[in-house]
C-alpha cells in the first residue's frame, strides 16, 4: 500500500473534533439524553476524544461505549479471511437514548448497518445519529451521516486510512493507493 | 487468524494458539450472554446437527443454546427412540441425515474416535461432545476459561484433577490443554482409578487429598461415575467419601484460596460435601453460564471458516 497523500494533519484533527463536538450538542439541544457508541477499532478512540471534548465545552461527562458488530457482518460467506471478533463493551441502559454512533471512514454503509442491528440488540434508543470523521463515498446502502469531519471523494482503487495515535504511531488522515 | 482444523476432535492435535484464540473468542459472546437480546445473526442459514448417541442433560443442552443464539437452525438426534433401535448401523444412520444437508455436526458417542470417523464421510465440520474415555475438549475449554475469569492466566498455576481419572475423557482433555497452556497439572484418587503410565502425561499423582487441597491452585473434581464401572473400582462410596470426597473443613483447614470446580452432576456427599458444592470456593454455576460461551466461540469460528 502506498500514500498518495496526507488529508489532514493531528492539529486538523483536533479541530474536526472540536466542530463535530459542537454540531452534536447543538442538534440535540444539550447533552443531557446523549450516549456515544464508538465502533471498533478507531471508532472507539474517537468517541473517546469526543466524550473528553464534549466535556471541555459542556461540563459533562457523556455515558461512551464500544461496539463491535462483527458477528452482524453480511460477509461470512463471501470473505475469504475470517474477521476477528472482539468484544463489545457498553454498561449503561440506551433505552430512549440519543446514541451517536461514532466511526472513523463511511464508506459502504454496510459496518453502519450491521451496526443499527447490534444497538437494537441492547435496547429502543430514542434516536440513533451517526457521526464519522471521512465520508469517502461509494454508498451500497441508504445510509447517511448526520456529522461528518470532512467529504473525501475517492476513487474504488483508493481507501481512506485513519491514523490515531492510540494504537497508530501518528494522527492523520491518509489517501492510500490500494490498487498496488 | 482463523482455526488451522475444520474440526474440533479434541485438545491433544490441537495447537496452543487454537486454544487461545478460542478462549479469546469466548469473550466476546459471554457478553453477548449480558445483552438483553442474548441473540446474534451470525450463522443465519446453517444447519447444526446435535448428535447424541449417549445421554446428556447440560452438554446437549448447552450447545443447542450456543446454536440458537448464533441463530443456527438445531436438529437433534437422540439415539432412544431412533432406527437405531430397529437394527441401523451406525453409518447409515449418520449418511441419512447427512443427506438432508447439515454444516455443522455435534457428536456424542460412547466409543472413542466416532468423532474421527465422521469425518471420513462427511463434509459437515465435526465437534466431538464427548467420545468414550477418549476427550471432551468443549468441557476442559470452558474448565479453562472459567478459571482464568477467576485467578487470571493459567500459566504457572497449580491444577489438580481430582477422581476417576481412568474413565474420564473430562480428565484427559484438561490435561492436555493445561499441559499447552503450561500449568503445572496433577492428578489425584485412589490407585484403583488412575490409568496406567499416567506420569507419562507428566503430571504429578497425589495420593492424599489433604496435601493436594494445600498444594494447588485449583481442583478439578471430577464426579464418580457409578455408570461406567467406577463402582469396581472403589469398595463403596462411603470409603471414596472418607478418603477423596472435599468438604469444607478440609479446605478450611489446608488452603482457603482454593477455586473447585466440578463438571456437573454432582454426587452431593460423596465427591463433594453439599457446603463445598453451595459454598464460596466454587465456580460451578459459572462454568455452566460460560459452557454456552465457550460452545458459541468453537460454532462461530468453524461455521465462518472459508
Amino acid at each position: 500500500m502506498k500514500i498518495k497523500a496526507q488529508i489532514i494533519d493531528e492539529l486538523g484533527i483536533q479541530r474536526t473534533i472540536t466542530r463535530l463536538a459542537h454540531e452534536i450538542i447543538e442538534k440535540n439541544k444539550g447533552v443531557d439524553n446523549l450516549v456515544l457508541l464508538g465502533m471498533r477499532t478507531r471508532g472507539e478512540f474517537l468517541a473517546n476524544r469526543l466524550q473528553k471534548k464534549i466535556q471541555e465545552i459542556d461540563g459533562k461527562e457523556i455515558p461512551t461505549g464500544v461496539l463491535d458488530v462483527t458477528l452482524y457482518r453480511d460477509d461470512f460467506r463471501t470473505r475469504i479471511k475470517q474477521p476477528e471478533v472482539s468484544v463489545s463493551n457498553i454498561t449503561f441502559d440506551i433505552n430512549d437514548k440519543d446514541v451517536v454512533l461514532v466511526d472513523d471512514v463511511l464508506y459502504t454503509g454496510r459496518t453502519a448497518r450491521a451496526a443499527l442491528d447490534a444497538i437494537m440488540d441492547y435496547g429502543r434508543p430514542k434516536t440513533v445519529q451517526l457521526c464519522v470523521l471521512v465520508d469517502r463515498g461509494h454508498r451500497e446502502l441508504p445510509i447517511k451521516a448526520d456529522y461528518v469531519g470532512k467529504n473525501i471523494p475517492t476513487s474504488i482503487n483508493e481507501e481512506v486510512k485513519v491514523k490515531m495515535k492510540e494504537i497508530d504511531e501518528v494522527d492523520g488522515v491518509f489517501l492510500v493507493d490500494s490498487s498496488t | 487468524m482463523p482455526l488451522s482444523s475444520k474440526h474440533l476432535l479434541g485438545l491433544y492435535d490441537t495447537p496452543v494458539e487454537d486454544i487461545r484464540l478460542i478462549l479469546d473468542t469466548a469473550k466476546t459472546f459471554r457478553e453477548v450472554l449480558e445483552r438483553p437480546i442474548k441473540k446474534v445473526p451470525t450463522l443465519q442459514g446453517q444447519t447444526v446437527l446435535n448428535l447424541f448417541f449417549e445421554a446428556s442433560t447440560r452438554t446437549k443442552l448447552s450447545f443447542e443454546l450456543a446454536e440458537k443464539r448464533l441463530s443456527a437452525d438445531v436438529v437433534n438426534f437422540s439415539k432412544s427412540g431412533s432406527s437405531v433401535q430397529k437394527g441401523e448401523t451406525f453409518k447409515d444412520t449418520v449418511n441419512n441425515i447427512i443427506s438432508m444437508k447439515v454444516d455443522i455436526i455435534v457428536v456424542r458417542h460412547e466409543s472413542a474416535g466416532v468423532p474421527q470417523f465422521l469425518t471420513r464421510f462427511t463434509n459437515a465440520k465435526i465437534i466431538n461432545a464427548g467420545d468414550g474415555r477418549h476427550e471432551h475438549p468443549t468441557q476442559a475449554l470452558l474448565d479453562i476459561y472459567s478459571i482464568e475469569e477467576k485467578i487470571g492466566s493459567v500459566k504457572g498455576k497449580k491444577i489438580c484433577i481430582v477422581g476417576d481419572i481412568a474413565h474420564s475423557r473430562v480428565a484427559l482433555s484438561n490435561i492436555f490443554a493445561l499441559k499447552k497452556l503450561g500449568a503445572e497439572v496433577s492428578v489425584c484418587g485412589p490407585l484403583t482409578m488412575m490409568p496406567v503410565n499416567i506420569e507419562e502425561l507428566g503430571v504429578k499423582i497425589y495420593s492424599d487429598i489433604n496435601k493436594a487441597i494445600a498444594e494447588n491452585d485449583v481442583l478439578n473434581v471430577l464426579r464418580i461415575q457409578l455408570e461406567r464401572e467406577a463402582g469396581s473400582s472403589i469398595p463403596d462410596l462411603r470409603e471414596y467419601r472418607e478418603y477423596f470426597g472435599i468438604n469444607a473443613e478440609r479446605i478450611e483447614k489446608n488452603n482457603k484460596d482454593i477455586l473447585i470446580l466440578h463438571p456437573g452432576p454432582i454426587n452431593r456427599g460423596v465427591e463433594l460435601s453439599s457446603d463445598v458444592a453451595d459454598g464460596p470456593y466454587q465456580i460451578i454455576l459459572n462454568q455452566v453460564t460460560n459452557g454456552v460461551a465457550v460452545r458459541m466461540a468453537i460454532l462461530y469460528l468453524l461455521g465462518t471458516q472459508n
